[in-house]
Order: structure tokens, then sequence, then C-alpha cells
């Protein structure tokens, strides 16, 4: 297991998990939202194939109201 | 001009052609349905959105975006809240993903007490996202300089401030804005944010601005939707008013009545 901060609440995942899994098993419907990690965009077409490190800082948006 | 020429009075950003010369915030409305009235009754067909952090809870996305989808309109996503430009970048590349847009309105601020944007980083930023594809719409400050800087790195648009956002106080610097406009006179050019009342529209229109960017005075105006009925009158008579020509002003009256044959004339002294 690794700690990481989504939207700087610490979680605990399993280092095996891939960004596709750790959002399914967090509640996220993928196509909903977008994700940076330490600042850095991820594409959705990298969610499979991307793995978290210990200590990510992620963040998980979606569209609201804006000016 | 004939209404049928007025009608056709159309404009385009980036390509794609509209005929409101209004852009509406979707923001600090008292309610979804009041907003999605307010937007309506604007006539606009670009609407401003955002992304925000979200919890699982949300099911991915606040229920006011299922609101504002059902509005039909274009979509021109910010970067509201970005301090840096690889905060502005990250943000916009989240935008393009979910929105399915090349547009972005890139706001990256410099100060917190007016919201001033960071005229350098808006511009790194700028040239950062039209190397990756983007079609930006800088929210920028009055200066003439910083705009040429801006339209020189490929923005097709530029949008500077009449006032701080939210603050409603009308277009502060009218010669600057005028002054780019002379400059600047082969893109649209559209005053965001500070306008408050339908006049200051028309007064921006009137000085060749192209459109209006706006959302707090709408929003929180008293009749939202009577406001953004009456910024939809001021839209078109601010442009009508500059596609007509308004008279040279002069500095001493002028008789408008002919004073040929005026009676009386000999008895004065």
């Amino acid at each position: 297991m690794i700690t990481i901060h989504v939207n700087s609440e610490a979680k605990q995942i399993d280092n095996s998990s891939s960004i596709a899994e750790a959002l399914t098993a967090w509640g996220y419907q993928s196509e909903k939202i977008a994700l940076a990690i330490n600042g850095e965009f991820v594409p959705r077409t990298e969610y499979n194939d991307h793995y978290f490190q210990a200590g990510d800082q992620v963040d998980v948006v979606a569209p609201i109201q804006g000016g | 001009m004939s209404a049928k020429e007025l009608s056709q009075d159309s404009w385009q950003l980036y390509g794609k052609a509209f005929n409101s010369r209004l852009l509406v915030g979707t923001a600090l409305y008292p309610s979804p349905q009041v907003m999605q009235d307010s937007i309506r009754a604007s006539g606009t067909e670009i609407v401003t959105v955002s992304l925000r952090r979200q919890s699982p809870e949300s099911g991915g996305g606040s229920s006011m975006w299922e609101f504002i989808k059902e509005l039909g309109c274009a979509v021109l996503p910010n970067t509201a809240g970005c301090r840096t430009v690889k905060e502005a970048v990250t943000l916009a590349q989240m935008s393009r993903e979910i929105f399915q847009t090349p547009w972005i309105k890139l706001e990256v601020v410099g100060d917190d007490y007016n919201l001033q944007p960071d005229p350098v980083a808006t511009l790194k930023a700028a040239e950062q996202l039209i190397e990756l594809g983007f079609e930006v719409f800088p929210y920028c400050t009055d200066d003439l300089v910083m705009c040429q800087y801006l339209r020189d790195a490929g923005c097709k648009v530029l949008m500077p401030w009449g006032a701080p956002i939210g603050t409603g106080r009308g277009l502060m610097n009218p010669y600057a804005l005028q002054t780019i406009r002379e400059r600047i006179p082969d893109i649209p050019l559209i005053v965001d944010a500070g306008i408050g009342k339908p006049s200051h529209a028309v007064q921006a229109l009137e000085l060749g601005y192209d459109g209006i960017l706006l959302n707090t005075a709408i929003a929180k105006a008293v009749d939202p939707v009577l406001m953004a009925s009456a910024f939809r009158s001021a839209i078109e008579t601010g442009r009508q008013s500059y596609l007509a020509g308004s008279m040279p002003e002069r500095q001493t009256a002028q008789p408008s009545t002919p004073t040929v044959g005026t009676p009386f004339w000999h008895q004065s002294k």
C-alpha cells in the first residue's frame, strides 16, 4: 500500500492499481472528470497504463459554473 | 442599415460565426432555473464555465453543469483561480479533455486585491497554449502594448478588462480601450469584466468593441432575467450606434432649428 493525496485528502491505495482502477474504486466516473498528478495533466487515454507513486498529489476536477 | 443587414451582422471567433455579441457567465445566479432563464433572455450563444475539485460523491460534476448543457450554447472554459503559467496550462488541458473544445479563456491572476491579470504569466501561458493547439481568449488589462504582445503571440481574440472582476464600475479607462481598438483593428476585441449596467455595454460597443463578456451584472441584478434582456437590447443598441457613426462633438452650441426667417429678429438688440 502507498499513500497519495487526492484533492488534498490522504488516501491509501494498492501500488499495483492503475489510475483507472483507483478512480473506479473511489467512485469517480472517469468520463466526467479530468486528472492531474503533481500539477501535470494526465490524459484519459493513459489511465489504464499509469500508476500512482507514493506521495503523489492528485487533482480530480469536474465541470462547474464559471464567469 | 436595414433590418435584414443588421440581422446579418454576425462576427467570428476563431472561425466560428455568431450573431449575439454577448458572452455570459454561468456563476452566481440565485438558482439554476434563474441561470437558465437569464441566459436564454440574454440571447447569448456562448457561456463561460470552469473546473473545480470534485469529490466522488458528486458523481463527477455539479448539477449546475447539467443545467448549463441544456442551454445548447458553445462553452468557453476559463482558468479562473490560476496564479502561475503551469497551473493555467494544466487546467486548460483538463478543460479541453472534458469540454471537448480548443477554446480557453486564459486567466492568470497576479494580484488578489483586484484580481488583476499577471501580464507576464498571461503572455507565457498564451504562448504555450497556442503551441499546444489551443484557441486562446486572454483576459488582460487595458495595456495597449500587452495586447499587441498577445496578438503577436497568436491570440486571435483579446479580452481587456473594463474594470476589475465583479466591481460593476464600467469602463474605467475608455481612452485606453479606444486606443487598443484603434491600434488593433483587425481582430475581435471583447470587454471582459467590470461591466455593471447595460449603458456600460453600449459605451463599449460604441467604441468599436466587438463584444462583451459579463456575469455578475446579470446574476446579481435584482431581477436577473430582466437585466439579461436589457443587456441584449443594449448590445444591439451599441452595435447599431457604432455602425451608424455618431455626430462630431462641438465645443459650442449650434441651433438645430433654421435661423433664416426667425420672427422678431429685428427687435433684438
